[in-house]
């Protein structure tokens, strides 16, 4: 049996270092991977692209590498709810290159595909068209946009056995899928890592071919960005 | 008088249709799902990756797993699914989404919109926005009718970077409903107590105004 397993979040994330780019998971905070993103804080690595949807808050999530200035570079679809982020940009610091969000999906499953690009209408006619191939299909312009190109993939997955096998859970699912596989290292950090023979085969959202590393993450918080409730 | 936020979801409920999908924005489209007429049934759509969104959660059952594209704890009702933001966005790149509906900083006489930074000020990000607007046949902009500094949003032409070309064909203030018709805007209803010259005041881009315009129904 392929086992993909290692012991710690420390050993999960060797091999990162300066200057690379990764992928990571994750919608606002909800399906982050919160353990991997703590643990690159703690090891330091500057200089990084980073590829995720948002930036994370001030205090968790990306936010805290940004507020150690560890990222180069982040491309990324909706940054509103970071103020840290937003400063970085706005002074130049930080070089951003703003994606939609379908075709952020998009471009990691190309590269998690084989893929090296397609077309999308997606921005055309805006600044993100600029500079790319524009071509006619049915009377409707497409942009062509490429794959991703990352060193690392960092996502979360509710549960996984140590072949790599996975499974999201509610819409902490989002980017975390399409980018296994996407990058050079697959790396998958987990709430609960099960031996194989556990999970349901037709349940697995993800199979193991996807994924290179595997661990058990501790402590997940889970913060809420936007606490709505109704009274009963 | 003006219609507030609510009174703007409310008469925009009235575009739904029974068996519609639909996908609302973050700000005044939520608000909509607040007002779904009882005889039909919609699903609501939420690009993060999921289809059947119900209500806010009750206090203490809120699950940080489940939220929808404003980043809001939300619940899921029977029949709901989660998926994939690949797939999510197949669903709205694919035309399989019947209705969307979102927020805009402008919008011009031609149907263009401009909702996702202001240059050198306030970047947002434009989400999914991008994708929804250049794929959805069926787009109604719901938002004020002047920015803060009482400036009219409804433009001949959109002077904040674009969102997305000749794209919106409704549009829902808290003064008038306008459809946009071969380029021009076009006056189809008014608030209740508000004048045709009112929203010519407030309106930039070139408005037509029938022989004949309704007060809106709330």
């Amino acid at each position: 049996m392929i086992n993909k397993k290692v012991s710690s979040v420390n050993n999960a994330l060797e091999g990162i270092t300066d200057g690379m780019t990764l992928m990571l998971g994750g919608f606002g905070l909800c399906g982050i991977p919160e353990n991997s993103i703590l643990e690159l804080v703690r090891i330091g690595v500057k200089n990084l692209v980073c590829i995720s949807n948002n930036a994370g808050i001030d205090d968790f999530g990306l936010g805290l590498l940004l507020k150690n200035r560890q990222i180069d570079t982040m491309i990324a679809s909706y940054v509103g709810e970071n103020a840290e982020f937003e400063r970085q940009m706005l002074s130049g610091e930080l070089k951003v290159i703003l994606t939609p969000q379908g075709t952020i999906a998009e471009k990691c499953r190309a590269a998690q595909s084989g893929i090296p690009a397609f077309y999308t209408p997606a921005g055309y006619g805006t600044e993100v068209a600029e500079g790319k191939e524009i071509k006619v299909f049915d009377d409707k312009n497409y942009i062509l946009e490429e794959a991703f190109k990352a060193d690392f993939s960092i996502v979360k997955a509710w549960k996984g056995d140590t072949i790599g096998n996975l499974i999201f859970k509610g819409t902490a699912r989002n980017f975390n899928p399409m980018m296994c596989g996407a990058g050079n290292v697959t790396i998958a950090e987990v709430e609960n890592l099960v031996p194989v023979g556990e999970l349901d085969p037709n349940m697995i959202h993800i199979p193991g071919i996807f994924v290179d590393r595997i661990f058990q993450g501790r402590n997940f918080e889970k913060r809420i960005e936007q606490l709505t409730v109704r009274e009963r | 008088m003006a219609l507030d936020k609510n009174g703007i979801a409310k008469r925009i409920s009235h575009e739904l249709k029974d068996g519609f999908y639909v996908n609302l924005g973050i700000g005044i489209p939520t608000l909509i799902a607040n007002y779904v007429p009882k005889n039909i049934n919609v699903e609501f759509q939420s690009e993060n990756g999921i289809l059947g969104m119900g209500p806010f959660p009750f206090r203490g059952s809120e699950d940080p797993d489940i939220i929808n594209a404003g980043k809001q704890t939300i619940t899921s009702l029977p029949g709901a699914s989660f998926f994939d933001s690949a797939m999510s966005f197949s669903m709205i790149r694919g035309k399989h989404i019947d209705l969307t509906v979102l927020g805009a900083m402008e919008v011009s006489e031609k149907g263009d919109i401009s909702n996702w930074k202001i240059p050198g000020k306030l970047v947002k990000g434009m989400g999914g926005a991008m994708d929804l607007v250049s794929s959805a046949d069926n787009i109604i902009v719901a938002m004020m009718h002047v920015n803060r500094k009482r400036e009219s949003k409804l433009l001949k032409k959109c002077t904040l970077p674009i969102t997305g070309l000749r794209c919106v064909k409704k549009i829902v203030t808290e003064l008038a409903v306008i459809d946009i018709v071969n380029k021009e805007f076009v006056l189809k209803e008014l608030a209740p107590g508000v004048s045709v010259n009112e929203v010519i005041s407030v309106t930039e881009g070139k408005l037509n105004i029938p022989d004949f315009v309704p007060t809106m129904k709330i």
